[in-house]
């Protein structure tokens, strides 16, 4: 295929998934704009107030950058992870088998797809949030790099659930039992400076950690860990995990008997 | 000579839980024709043409499309490729017309340039007043002529069609074949079928092979297929009611009921003669037809060749 013709597959799959994840939208948009309001309101408002500061800032203020993030990353998970199993399954994956478009497009097709419904709920959670708190951040750019670069990671990791499922509770799994304990534990209501030692070092293993911490550094400019550090963990997950989804559907693993 | 549209060399298949579905199989496909590949249920159809597909991953052989090697550039292949799977496969809650846009863009089809297409082949297949319809509201036979609109939709070559009239209606199938006809003579595309349908074979396909057991038993021509038939059987219709088998001298006959009898001819023999002996008895024949299906007959004793081979 030409670049031109590369360039129309990837804007037909990308508008396809878009059109996908908009036309359900009380499946998709609605549930985590609910999700997170709630979380305003309990923890924020109602809860909120009687903790009073975490790391200097209004609890508040300290939550909205952990919950924008946790709304992005699961929701780039989920999208590809349902997307794709649901092409499996239905096996309108062929359409794109037998067609010459390169893997690498497929994939990033998908994970791109992903990224635009973790980052348009990630939207809509910040709009939510201007009810409750005035935004300012800190380093615009940063908070922007963050954002995109988790949507596009767990939307790999996503993509490489849904490769390795089989039915449809295996791409419930990951998300329930590792993705969500992950994320509550990775800095999303408190500072780790709150941890005994111990813990502390246990926690910087989580890599949800690194993300929300950069994410709430560009927010607010404060940071449990070194953000140049986190940028760099980020961008090798990503390279990682594209790489062994790439390698894997370069082999058929899951598709292709 | 024109490179062939599909040859095929040494494929074998042999999948993860050992089965050898392919035994090295060799297959010439001529540019322009209309082929059949026939075989019974696990024969081997599916494989071989998933293979081509890139939807089953081989085992060992070559197979070039329109003397593209697969394995060297697929992608290019690929373009000349159009497939028509056995089972529904693509996304049920889609619009009809959104489907075949979307194949479009996988081969990178411009929106101009697929939308018109789309047009036409949806007007040309009957799906024109369904086009804005989720995919799942259409009957089992427009669904079937969905799949040939979208793998038509880049202008393709080679059409795969996988049993293609699977559970379609009489009325319906004889408008896929005329279509299918039509877009093999007006438009030059190469066609390979496979089906259950002996008659659509027949009807269809200049050339045939039949696969049993992962292997070729037999590749030629359906008109040369249907010269090595020794006998054909034929029900006759009398007007009058016979309650005893007449006894034809050279013929092999039987009763069906009191007003049909079943004759063998073998090749050589006149059926002038079963008229001319039948009238000297008194009985008047109204109507004629075969037991089976011509080619049927030749299938059925070319798979049970086959299987005895494969028993010693």
């Amino acid at each position: 295929m030409n670049p031109m013709q590369i360039a129309v597959a990837l804007w037909t799959l990308v508008g396809k998934e878009v059109r996908r994840f908009t036309r359900i939208w009380p499946q998709t948009l609605l549930p985590p704009s609910i999700t997170m309001t709630m979380y305003f309101i309990i923890f924020g408002n109602l809860i909120g107030s009687r903790i009073g500061e975490m790391d200097g800032y209004d609890y508040m203020d300290f939550i909205v950058p952990g919950l924008i993030m946790m709304a992005v990353i699961t929701n780039s998970y989920s999208n590809v992870a349902s997307s794709f199993f649901s092409n499996k399954f239905q096996r309108s994956i062929e359409e794109m088998m037998v067609s010459p478009m390169p893997n690498w497009v497929i994939l990033s097709g998908f994970i791109l797809g992903g990224m635009a419904r973790g980052l348009g709920v990630g939207i809509i959670v910040t709009g939510v949030s201007l009810f409750f708190t005035r935004i300012e951040v800190a380093h615009p750019v940063l908070t922007v790099l963050v954002v995109v670069l988790t949507a596009a990671l767990f939307a790999a990791g996503g993509f490489i659930n849904a490769l390795l499922g089989k039915k449809f509770d295996d791409i419930s799994i990951v998300p329930t039992f590792i993705l969500t304990p992950l994320t509550y534990l990775g800095g999303v209501f408190y500072s780790i400076s709150l941890l005994p030692e111990f813990w502390q070092g246990v926690s910087m293993l989580n890599p949800i950690l690194y993300m929300v911490n950069v994410f709430r550094y560009g927010f607010l400019g404060v940071s449990d860990i070194p953000v140049g550090w986190a940028l760099a963990a980020i961008c090798a997950f990503i390279t990682v995990l594209f790489a062994i989804a790439l390698w894997m559907l370069e082999r058929g693993k899951g598709i292709r008997s | 000579m024109a490179e062939p549209a599909l040859s095929i060399r040494g494929l074998t298949k042999v999948y993860g839980n050992g089965f050898h579905a392919l035994k090295g199989i060799d297959l010439d496909v001529q540019q322009g024709d209309f082929f059949a590949l026939l075989g019974p249920n696990g024969a081997g159809k599916s494989t071989t043409l998933g293979v081509v597909c890139s939807l089953v991953q081989k085992s060992a052989g070559k197979v070039s499309v329109f003397g593209i090697d697969i394995d060297k550039d697929f992608a290019h292949a690929k373009y000349n490729l159009g497939v028509v799977p056995q089972e529904f496969n693509f996304n049920q809650f889609e619009k009809v017309e959104d489907i075949i846009l979307a194949q479009a863009g996988y081969y990178g089809m411009s929106h101009r340039e697929a939308k018109p297409r789309a047009a036409k082949l949806l007007k040309d297949l009957g799906l024109w007043d369904k086009r804005d319809g989720s995919a799942r509201a259409l009957s089992g036979g427009m669904k079937r002529r969905l799949m040939i609109a979208r793998a038509l939709i880049h202008r393709p070559k080679l059409l795969i069609l996988d049993e293609p009239t699977a559970g379609v209606d009489i009325e319906l199938r004889r408008s896929m074949w005329d279509y299918m006809r039509r877009i093999n003579r007006e438009e030059g595309t190469t066609i390979i079928l496979t089906t259950h349908y002996l008659e659509e074979a027949e009807s269809l396909c200049r050339n045939i092979a039949i696969i049993n057991n992962g292997e070729i038993v037999k590749n030629t021509s359906v008109r040369e297929l249907l010269g090595q038939l020794n006998t054909e059987t034929f029900l006759l219709d009398l007007a009058e009611q016979v309650n005893e088998v007449p006894t034809l001298e050279d013929f092999q006959i039987e009763k069906v009921d009191s007003s049909q009898l079943a004759v063998s001819v073998k090749r050589g023999q006149r059926l002038n003669d079963v008229f001319q002996q039948l009238s000297d008895k008194g009985l008047t024949v109204v109507s004629m037809r075969n037991r089976a299906n011509r080619l049927e007959e030749m299938f059925v004793s070319m798979v049970e060749e086959s299987n005895a081979e494969a028993a010693k």
